[in-house]
């Protein structure tokens, strides 16, 4: 068994595993015949288990986008006063094809690779793909067909197809302007906080100054300086940028801080006694060994940005999802909000996202990271 | 051993920054001809307070010549390591002077190279950055980048070039902090307990890969322990310490050929004697 996994492991199925192996063999040992054995041996120890014909959790998620499409298409909606809802038949109609595509997958998945892949692919999000299908399916029946939920406050699935077919081009506009905002104040909040976290790392002379006024300040939540910069700034565009800077820089700048203050003092000991300058010992130890703290403060940051974001655009600025958010409560159009929301929180989450991608990337030499 | 003095008299009036560049004509390590000569004079050193002080070291007067060999030997907080920090430049003395070549040793300096009873490579390094931390440190990685696998090739991990070093085990680690030294062509290795952490096998390995090394590359060098055995199995002279505030009460000259072996009958003996300096010979 341990020559099984000792040879499986050089040959590159673990490379972490491998390098414990070689060092566990390290000098002779390493010179020592290897004992030959059977390729099929190590074939059977790693063959994935074969893929069943019937893909259960697949197939009844097809019953059950069937059972939502069917009911959508056969249940008239409830008249409530005005006209029906729109593209109530395309929402039954594109649930029957999910509902296709799904039983085609499950029963004759093993037909042909790209079915297979397809399956494969799918395979882990069997339960969720049953669930969202019931839940679509008791909002329809509660909102449109039997009224339970009462309008103009709730709305059917399909009035939110709506208002992304007849409100794009707004929503894309909000969506970019949102993001250009929070690109803007994040991006100039992150540098701000970084440098000036670094710098208090750094220098005693620098802490001893900033540091007081970061304690005080810091905390002060962002919004509540909303009134003020409105008055102070020379446009509501730009007051808003300077808070969401703001909101990001306190915790990149505290978060930075600790990581260079808590880098380990032999990493200095070892680059000095190497003929480091104190330049490479700023950007070539003390930078890298906080970095991982720096992502934390980035993430918290971000978190704090939004949220001031979101206000700032619904207190001062004229664009964005935040705008968006007022302007629709003003015509109360409540399928717009719930439109927005759900833009609003694909757009933060995939930000999110992109961040930890870079965090991932930046931090790859490090052994389990945080999950998003 | 060559001697300095004989070789280039004219060195010691020369500052220390020219032996650490000097010209590198061969794609493997050059053999640094010239280990360098350490003079301890008159050393006191304190910690802590004025209220509350520490004295750590007591009138130390050690000199290492060039390409020698030299173990501190003492009981564990003693303040050797101490000494190797201002023996370094990492900290300077209360009072005496140390000198290398005799110029004043005022702070640290790649001619003098430190390694750690932890490896601490920079986690956030492949090992082949790791080694080359030195030579970028001082600029000359375009130059000399060739030197940064000759090292690991020294040490004998050519292979875990690209690996993290979190995926090291710690004997390999060490090797690497060893190629990291090194690699910069160091005329004074200063060992730290370089293998206190190590587990017993690994450790008598990388002992005698230290003498191998020390023996090619010609380096002064000057070791931390508090193995009696692993002093007499690598130094030509052994330093016994006193406790807290560190004495010498002894010098032991190990006058037995490398490779050495470690059931020598001369070993047992010196063994037995620096136990006794060091109250602890009633077990022996």
């Amino acid at each position: 068994m341990s020559a099984i996994l000792d040879n499986a492991a050089l040959r590159g199925a673990s490379p972490a595993g491998a390098l414990e192996l070689a060092e566990q063999a390290e000098g002779t040992a390493l010179r020592a015949p290897v004992p030959r054995f059977d390729e099929t041996q190590i074939d059977q120890l790693f063959a994935a288990p074969r893929t069943p014909a019937l893909w259960g959790a697949g197939f009844v998620a097809a019953l059950a986008w069937a059972a939502f499409g069917a009911l959508t298409l056969r249940w008239p909606n409830k008249i409530v006063g005005f006209s029906d809802w729109a593209f109530t038949d395309e929402l039954g109609v594109f649930a029957l094809v999910v509902a296709a595509l799904l039983a085609v997958l499950s029963v004759a998945g093993r037909a042909t690779p790209p079915l297979l892949r397809a399956r494969e692919a799918l395979t882990g999000a069997g339960p969720w793909l049953i669930a969202i299908a019931l839940a679509l399916a008791a909002w329809e029946i509660l909102t449109a067909k039997t009224g339970s939920l009462p309008t103009p406050f709730f709305a059917p699935p399909q009035a939110l197809i709506e208002v992304y077919t007849d409100d794009w081009q707004r929503l894309g506009d909000s969506a970019v302007n949102t993001l250009k905002l929070l690109g803007i104040g994040f991006g100039l909040g992150a540098i701000a906080g970084f440098l000036v976290g670094v710098s208090i790392g750094w220098s005693r002379a620098i802490g001893y100054w900033v540091h007081p006024v970061l304690r005080v300040l810091g905390p002060v939540p962002a919004t509540a300086l909303l009134p003020l910069t409105f008055y102070f700034f020379p446009s509501s565009y730009s007051a808003a940028a300077f808070l969401i800077a703001l909101s990001t820089a306190f915790p990149v700048a505290v978060l930075t801080w600790s990581g260079v203050a808590g880098v380990n003092k032999s990493y200095y000991d070892v680059a000095r006694t190497l003929g480091a300058s104190d330049a490479f010992l700023v950007l070539r130890v003390a930078i890298p060994a906080a970095l991982p703290n720096v992502f934390v403060g980035l993430f918290m940051g971000l978190g704090a940005s939004f949220s001031v974001l979101v206000t700032a655009e619904m207190m001062g600025v004229k664009s964005g999802l935040g705008w968006y958010l007022t302007w629709a409560q003003g015509w109360a159009s409540y399928v717009n909000m719930y439109a927005a929301l759900i833009v609003m929180a694909l757009l933060f989450s995939g930000v999110i996202t992109l961040l930890f991608t870079v965090r991932d990337r930046a931090l790859a030499w490090q052994k389990g990271t945080v999950k998003w | 051993m060559v001697s300095v003095a004989t070789s280039s008299p004219a060195f010691d009036q020369q500052d220390i920054a020219i032996a650490a560049s000097h010209p590198v004509n061969d794609t493997a390590l050059p053999a640094n001809d010239t280990g360098a000569r350490i003079d301890i004079r008159g050393v006191d050193h304190w910690f802590g307070t004025r209220q509350a002080p520490l004295q750590v070291l007591d009138d130390v007067n050690l000199s290492v010549a060039p390409g020698e060999f030299v173990a501190l030997l003492g009981p564990s907080g003693c303040g050797k390591s101490t000494l190797l920090r201002l023996v370094a430049g990492l900290e300077a003395a209360t009072r005496g002077t140390i000198t290398q070549d005799g110029t004043a040793i005022t702070r640290p300096d790649p001619s003098r190279i430190v390694v750690f009873q932890d490896p601490t490579l920079y986690p956030w390094r492949r090992v082949r950055d790791n080694v080359a931390l030195g030579l970028q440190a001082r600029g000359v990685l375009g130059k000399e980048r060739q030197r940064v696998d000759a090292a690991l090739a020294r040490v004998g991990l050519s292979e875990f070039a690209d690996a993290f070093p979190h995926q090291l085990s710690g004997g390999m680690a060490q090797r690497v902090a060893l190629a990291r030294a090194l690699v910069n062509d160091p005329r004074l290795l200063v060992l730290d307990e370089p293998l206190g952490k190590l587990d017993s096998l690994t450790r008598l390995a990388m002992q005698s890969e230290l003498v191998d090394l020390w023996q090619r590359a010609g380096f002064s060098a000057l070791l931390v322990t508090h193995d009696v055995e692993e002093a007499l199995f690598l130094a030509q002279r052994v330093i016994v310490f006193s406790a807290r505030p560190a004495k010498i009460v002894a010098e032991l000259r190990v006058d037995l050929p490398y490779p050495r072996h470690r059931g020598d009958a001369r070993i047992t003996e010196l063994r037995h004697q620096a136990l006794r300096h060091l109250g602890l010979d009633a077990s022996w």
